[in-house]
């Protein structure tokens, strides 16, 4: 046998030992991460120790924290000296701090439920990979549904407003092998024609299957917050690629009509705007005409963010080189076909950080509101809840309560931007 | 250029308010709805409540012209404007009436065209010092450390006050009332001036305020009431004797508890019965019916409940009377006769 000229031969594979114990698991982690090196070791040291000193001193204001008080006296008496926060501010006014004081409580429901439509309406547009686009119908009807919702009245409202549009779609269609510029305008004048004649029919019938009507001087708290952003943010996409290409124009009126409109509304600062919208334009309507105030502060806000939204966009478009728009051009598509296949595409796609930047900073901007006495959340903590005899003098829950709802919004909307950055990624690192 | 013609076009559009104005009694009775202008929230003077509902020392007077003019004090739309709008709401008519506790001066009356109608509080700048410091009088704050909020009629006060008595101070200025209160708190500063009546809201949502006392000295004048616009003076008459109704009730005994009572019939004190409707048309002059100010305190009470049940030394502000008690108890609260 062959075998028997060696000594020693093993016949079976030795088991597979685990790395050393230093070279594995959480140890390894630690020495890469936290100890490499001596000073490294010593930032690791300092940082546990603040953080276990915030740890610490903020626990008991939590784990002592008092969730059913009828005032801050009463809560300061069950905390009898001990340190601890007094939330009882925040189970007693939940609803204040979230739909407004003058929000009837039995209709909570709907601005509720229209805030869960929401998502079924923005996910087929967010997550256009993963949900039929059968969806999008019911996200164009979406704003129809949630505005009757939220504001109540008859239903015929909403549904003049929905085929207005309709109506307005299909002269653009009809229009636009002419002009696509004068179709824009054709369509507009008809939905806008369509709305005014419409007022005659919806204005006597105002209880045909009407749910309960509530005026825009009763919203509040962080309802009014979340609807401005997402009203504005939603309709300043579109105005901003328009400005955006209106800027870039060969033809000279457009080209200045959007120069001058970014120029200006970037050169004032929004909470100028947002007085104009309240004061100055009390003065200019006839007394006992009541121009909606959210309307108002929808149109100067969407101004504002249409605005930056335009240079974001511009930034992209002058990001694409020259060679985009002359094989654009060399493949014989018209302006919109180019810009809709090859341009905006490219364009927008390097856009989204800058757009999600303006977004972000525009719904906190929101909060501005509470300045022209609207109740936003932060109005609503300023105004009538600091101003309770039984909460006067409770800060750092209520504030702590209104950032911990913008982090969780603003956090999932950066969060959706990196995700969405990441599938539309097509160079291959 | 420009500039002349935004001028221009708010003067037009300030007299067509005006103008428009001039019958604000027909406006508010065929809207069925007062609209009031009231603070965005001010500890006492006015704030929602749990539900949404209306209260405070002001919203008591904007009741009161409810109950009166449209016999229902819920008949009231509630404004709330803060210091920037609130005289921009008067004038352009948004509002009927704007009770916020806003001073009566000069310029508010005459260049803003308002019409104040009376005082419903007689405020004054007052300091807060920690009782650990021992002070007992704001002429022994030499050299003292001073909060103070900037851009306000405070401040000059305060510089005026210490130029007067010819002692230093260094201000630490802060933005807003929340503000001082941290500041003052934090000892970042001596003591803490605004109003006085603001003062004893402050020191109310403090932990231990029988640890501050409030000095006796009140450096200023600050008569607060509510006002209307020029021009129609049939509607600033009627805001104006409604508050008087409510001044003159207390005086004369008249409460929400037996108004019932004193209005079932003559009594024997002719006054009451004008009050009350129940002798001649004081009513009718002002084109209101005779139970008008029955109406009024029957919904509200007289200027001395209001006062108790929302700023009193009963609830947590713990105001006293002082010179908002009847002339009649040593105060300067004085209303012309109901004759």
């Amino acid at each position: 046998m062959v075998q028997e000229h060696f000594a020693f031969v093993r016949s079976t594979m030795l088991p597979e030992a685990p790395p050393p114990a230093a070279e594995r698991g959480v140890v390894k982690w630690l020495r890469e991460n936290l100890f490499s090196s001596a000073a490294n070791t010593l930032l690791t040291v300092v940082s546990l120790y603040v953080v276990l000193q915030i740890a610490s001193s903020a626990a008991p204001w939590f784990l002592n924290g008092v969730w059913d008080s009828p005032s801050l006296t009463a809560c300061r008496d069950i905390l009898d000296g001990k340190m601890g926060g007094c939330f009882a501010v925040l189970s007693e006014r939940w609803n204040q701090l979230l739909f407004g004081f003058k929000y009837p409580s039995e209709l909570y429901w709907r601005p509720g439920l229209a805030f869960v439509l929401l998502f079924i309406a923005g996910a087929p547009l967010l997550f256009y990979k993963i949900f039929p686009s059968k969806m999008l119908i019911f996200t164009g009807l979406y704003p129809f549904i949630a505005y009757w919702l939220i504001w109540g009245g008859s239903v015929l409202v909403p549904v003049f407003a929905l085929l207005g549009v309709l109506l307005g779609a299909f002269v653009y269609k009809r229009t636009v092998g002419a002009s696509a510029g004068m179709a824009v305008i054709a369509g507009f004048v008809a939905a806008l024609i369509f709305w005014m004649l419409s007022g005659f029919i919806t204005g006597p019938m105002e209880n045909v299957l009407a749910i309960e009507p509530v005026p825009s001087r009763d919203m509040g708290g962080f309802m009014i917050n979340l609807m401005l952003g997402v009203v504005c943010v939603s309709l300043s996409v579109p105005f901003g690629i328009a400005l955006a290409l209106g800027r870039q124009s060969s033809m000279p009126i457009i080209k200045w009509i959007c120069v001058v409109f970014i120029e200006f509304i970037r050169g004032v600062p929004l909470i100028t705007l947002l007085f104009v919208a309240n004061v100055v334009l009390a003065y200019f309507l006839p007394p006992g005409t009541s121009f909606d105030l959210i309307l108002r502060v929808i149109i100067m806000i969407t101004m504002f963010a249409s605005a930056y939204i335009a240079e974001v966009i511009r930034g992209g478009l002058a990001a694409l080189p020259r060679g985009q728009y002359e094989a654009a051009d060399s493949l014989g598509l018209d302006y919109a076909q180019a810009m809709q296949l090859i341009i905006l595409p490219q364009a927008l796609k390097i856009s989204i950080p800058g757009i999600v930047n303006v977004a972000v900073g525009l719904f906190k901007d929101t909060t501005l509101v509470s300045v022209i006495s609207m109740f936003d959340i932060v109005g609503m903590i300023r105004g009538p809840i600091l101003a309770s005899s039984e909460w006067n003098g409770v800060y750092w829950e209520l504030f702590g309560f209104a950032a911990l709802l913008f982090f969780i919004t603003c956090y999932g909307i950066s969060q959706y931007s990196q995700w969405l950055e990441r599938q539309l990624q097509t160079d291959h690192r | 250029m420009k500039k002349t013609v935004f001028l221009g076009a708010l003067t037009v559009a300030g007299v067509a308010a005006g103008a428009s104005a001039a019958a604000t009694l027909d406006d508010v009775k065929a809207r069925g709805k007062l609209n009031c202008g009231v603070t965005t929230g001010l500890v006492g003077f006015a704030a929602p409540d749990a539900n949404g509902v209306w209260e405070g020392f002001d919203v008591a007077v904007c009741r009161a012209v409810a109950a009166a003019v449209l016999s229902d004090a819920n008949a009231v739309e509630f404004v709330p404007t803060t210091g920037k709008t609130r005289f921009t709401a008067l004038a352009s008519g948004e509002i009927d009436m704007l009770a916020r506790n806003t001073t009566w001066t000069f310029s508010r009356d005459t260049d803003l065209k308002f019409d104040f109608i009376g005082v419903n509080y007689y405020d004054g700048q007052g300091f807060m010092v920690p009782k650990a410091l021992g002070v007992s009088s704001a002429k022994e704050l030499d050299g003292a450390t001073v909060c103070i909020q900037t851009g306000t009629t405070t401040e000059l006060n305060l510089a005026d006050f210490f130029r007067k008595n010819n002692i230093s101070y260094e201000p630490v200025p802060v933005e807003t009332n929340a503000e001082g209160q941290q500041q003052y708190l934090a000892g970042a500063c001596d003591t803490y001036t605004t109003d006085a009546s603001g003062l004893a809201s402050t020191r109310a949502a403090f932990e231990n305020p029988t640890e501050h006392v409030i000095l006796p000295e009140i450096i200023s004048k600050e008569p607060l009431g509510p006002l209307v616009r020029h021009g129609d003076n049939e509607w600033g008459d009627i805001v104006r004797w409604t508050l008087n109704a409510l001044i003159s009730a207390e005086e004369l005994g008249v409460t929400s508890a037996n108004v019932e009572e004193l209005a079932s019939g003559a009594t024997d004190s002719p006054e009451v019965n004008r009050l009350l409707g129940t002798e001649g048309n004081l009513g009718e002059m002002i084109g209101l019916d005779a139970t008008w100010a029955k109406r009024a305190l029957a919904a509200v009470g007289n200027y001395g409940e209001v006062f108790e049940k929302n700023i009193g030394e009963k609830t947590p502000i713990g105001l006293a009377r002082g010179l908002n008690a009847q002339w009649t108890d040593g105060g300067i609260l004085y209303s012309p006769p109901f004759r």
